[in-house]
């Protein structure tokens, strides 16, 4: 689509700016990503009373436009340079009226660049209740731009806006609001000869922010070093001389423009809410109850539209096969492509109530307290206040739960948070366990309340929460910081969710996940379709020739059926690869039966269950989970003549599903929220290791 | 005076920084010398804080708290 006109939206977090882009563009939106960075890039169109049309992106929310995070350097970015695909024609910067001090830092940084503006004034009706006057028509005055009071909440005010679009400048007319020549004179006209611009605050941006932004030459970069040198530039000090200088022209601005009316300072209904929700007792309490009805709820509510979803598709393969003429490019169709997009899609019930929860938390500023509260445990292993979502999300599942680590501003602390996350015993291991504890783990009751195997169980959950925060402790000396620590974030008032931003946020983030992370996992079950029905050589002509034979014409259609999946599985790819691992995981106590399940199982860790009753010639899936475990609890050793689960050889199994990165779709998020092949691989790696360790030791304790 | 000594409720003004780099960050966020700070909170486990400045509530640690210098 092509627009008339680009426009910017620019504020501080926490001023509705989400709430009012998508007002402005409705369902008109699409999601991108910026080139390089985690940042979700998102623009939409609306369209303007003279019937032009604007192309509307949402920049990332910051107090300033010197960056604390990736995320903010994109603001910058985007507003400096005239080369980049969404340089705006227009900046739309939105203030919080009740907050107007902290937020006109960044209206005035963006003046200066003279970039024409327009201000939209939300949470009008916010201000009045705090009994804050504005002089409105003042205030734009000084600050020379047009100002329009909106409320986004309550879409009041949005026709103005677009009209004041519409209207406006192709050229900035705002004068200066500081006298940014004075903090750095020959530098910043040096700069300014040296790359060609006009503009001397956008001179000193470039000082300060010249070995990040990528549109800078390698000379001209070379160049404004080499000036910072000669006059003995200090980045920081010259910052500090900026901000006081834009804070005394805005309490000048605020001291004609603002009043408030000397009210007995009453306490605030945010504060009396704090009182509760960050109480040493009762904080902790409510914290918990509602981790664990996020946690319940992405349980039990996705548990039927994923049986749905799933179903839809088992009928859609039957259909399939019934339909399409039956070969292999058929079978690669349904069984490979439509199997996989199946292993896609199931995630989404879990996605979008996850992100239904989060996206309140944040909304409603709960999730600020969750990381006050929170932050001085989880300081101690390398993690963040806000970890504590995506890590009790991984008790459901780790795709959405990584997803969900955007929310830690961090880069450090939401690393190891996604290295972490996906040991936490997700719902896809919960089959698995449930088997091999059912096969090794007598049912009997212990001081009369406890089950043995619920015990075993629960074991299970609490030793990876446990392994999680270990190894978070140690990457915490592992990983190098490239921005220093701190924690110096606002607490926003308490506000109510905006029912629209919940359901935009469960629609943008399943659809992200869909087209993004999907290739990889569609690609993965192709790949692992191809290796467990195709074998090298003659193999699978020979066994069908040898089912021909009278002999085995005899047995019933089902378990012949069986018997030649089972045959075929053993000599497939996938078969022959379980074989040639054999060698490597005999310490650990499996067999290559055991091998071809590991290997399958990196589709997803519940394949392992319908693996092992293909292996095993039963007709069964998770469903049929006790005709797999008789099966699996008679199988004998062919050299011993011994069972093969033994107590030593389950609980080893189980210990590698609780370590192993058995998860294409994890891989995959896991590229997506990092950008960068490095960080999976290294997940992989350091998870198969520490698998392999612990079942071997397990195996041989056991023993 | 540190503002890392105020207890809960506790007032005091700003009169300078000990840490360059986090004193730019702080100014950005509104807590800039002769600002007038009131401490709202401190988290059940004794760290961060929250603060009452410019008309907006700002936690930070302890640590952070204590590079800021009161009158």
């Amino acid at each position: 689509m092509k627009a008339d006109i680009r426009i910017a939206l620019v504020g501080n977090p926490n001023t509705g700016k989400s709430t009012l882009f998508n007002v402005l563009t409705g369902l008109n939106q699409k999601i991108g990503n910026f080139p390089g960075v985690t940042v979700d890039k998102k623009i939409g169109y609306s369209s303007l009373p003279d019937g032009r049309s604007a192309e509307v992106i949402d920049l990332p929310g910051t107090y300033s436009l010197y960056p604390k995070s990736h995320d903010e350097s994109i603001v910058f970015s985007v507003l400096a340079d005239r080369s980049n695909d969404h340089n705006p024609d227009l900046v739309v910067i939105i203030l919080d009226a009740t907050n107007l001090k902290r937020n006109l830092l960044l209206y005035t940084q963006v003046a200066d660049l003279k970039i024409p503006v327009i201000v939209a004034l939300n949470m009008m009706d916010m201000a009045k209740k705090a009994d804050l006057t504005i002089d409105v028509d003042g205030f734009a005055k000084k600050l020379g731009v047009p100002v329009i009071p909106v409320s986004a909440r309550k879409v009041e005010g949005i026709d103005k806006l677009k009209e004041a679009i519409a209207f406006s400048n192709k050229i900035a007319f705002q004068p200066d609001s500081i006298d940014v020549g004075s903090i750095a004179p020959q530098l910043i006209a040096a700069v300014q000869k040296e790359i060609g611009i006009d503009n001397p605050y956008y001179a000193l941006q470039l000082a300060h922010q010249h070995e990040t932004l990528a549109f800078l030459t390698p000379g001209q970069n070379e160049a404004i070093e080499t000036l910072e040198k000669e006059f003995a530039f200090h980045s920081q000090k010259a910052q500090g001389a900026e901000t006081i200088a834009r804070y005394n022209f805005i309490n000048d601005l605020l001291y004609d423009t603002v009043t408030k009316s000397v009210t007995a300072e009453d306490e605030t209904t945010s504060n009396r809410i704090d009182k509760i929700l960050t109480h040493k007792v009762f904080g902790f309490v409510i914290f918990f109850a509602i981790l664990m009805f996020i946690f319940q709820s992405i349980f039990a509510w996705s548990e039927y539209p994923m049986s749905l979803i799933s179903d839809g598709f088992v009928w859609a393969q039957s259909t399939l096969h019934h339909y399409l003429p039956a070969g292999p490019l058929t079978n690669l169709l349904v069984d490979g492509v439509v199997a996989g997009l199946s292993g896609v899609m199931v995630f989404i019930p879990q996605i979008a109530i996850l992100f239904a929860f989060i996206s309140i938390l944040e909304d409603t500023g709960y999730m600020s307290r969750v990381t006050f509260m929170m932050d001085k445990i989880m300081r101690k292993v390398g993690l963040n206040g806000k970890s504590v979502v995506p890590l009790i999300g991984g008790f459901a599942c780790a795709v959405p739960s990584i997803m969900s680590t955007r929310t830690i501003e961090n880069w450090k602390d939401r690393m190891i948070t996604i290295m972490v996350t996906p040991l936490i015993t997700c719902s896809a291991r919960l089959p698995v366990y449930t088997l091999l504890i059912s096969l090794v783990v007598p049912n009997k009751s212990v001081w009369w309340i406890f089950n043995m195997q619920g015990l075993a169980l629960t074991a299970m959950y609490l030793f990876s929460l446990v392994s999680a925060v270990v190894v978070a402790w140690v990457m915490k000396y592992i990983l190098k910081s490239r921005e220093r620590g701190y924690f110096i974030m606002e607490l926003p008032v308490y506000r109510m969710p905006r029912w629209g931003n919940v359901l935009h946020s469960m629609y943008d983030r399943s659809k992200a996940f869909v087209l993004q992370a999907g290739k990889v996992i569609i690609a993965v079950s192709v790949i692992l379709w191809v290796m467990a029905s195709y074998g090298p050589g003659k193999g699978f002509d020979q066994i069908d020739q040898k089912y021909k034979q009278a002999q085995y014409q005899k047995a019933a259609p089902d378990s012949l059926q069986r018997m030649i999946a089972s045959d075929k599985l053993e000599n497939s790819y996938a078969g022959v690869l379980g074989h040639a691992i054999e060698p490597v995981i005999r310490p650990l106590g499996f067999d290559w039966k055991i091998g071809i399940a590991l290997i399958t199982s990196f589709a997803a860790r519940e394949v392992f269950v319908g693996t092992m009753a293909t292996i095993y010639s039963v007709n069964g899936d998770a469903d049929n989970i006790q005709s797999v475990k008789q099966k699996m609890g008679s199988a004998k050793n062919e050299q011993t003549g011994q069972p093969v689960f033994t107590l030593a050889v389950a609980m080893s199994l189980m210990m590698f599903y609780a370590f192993a990165m058995q998860c294409a779709s994890t891989v995959a998020v896991v590229y997506r929220e990092t950008k960068n092949w490095r960080w999976p691989a290294a997940q992989f790696a350091y998870m198969t290791v520490l698998a392999y360790v612990a079942s071997f030791v397990t195996y041989h304790l056991l023993k | 005076m540190k503002l890392s000594q105020l207890k809960v409720g506790e007032r005091g003004t700003v009169k300078e920084f000990t840490d360059l780099e986090m004193s730019v960050k702080l100014m950005e966020m509104g807590c800039l010398p002769g600002e007038e700070i009131r401490v709202e909170r401190i988290a059940p486990l004794g760290d961060p804080i929250a603060i009452n400045v410019a008309g907006y509530q700002l936690s930070l640690r302890k640590r952070e708290a204590s590079t800021i210098i009161l009158m």
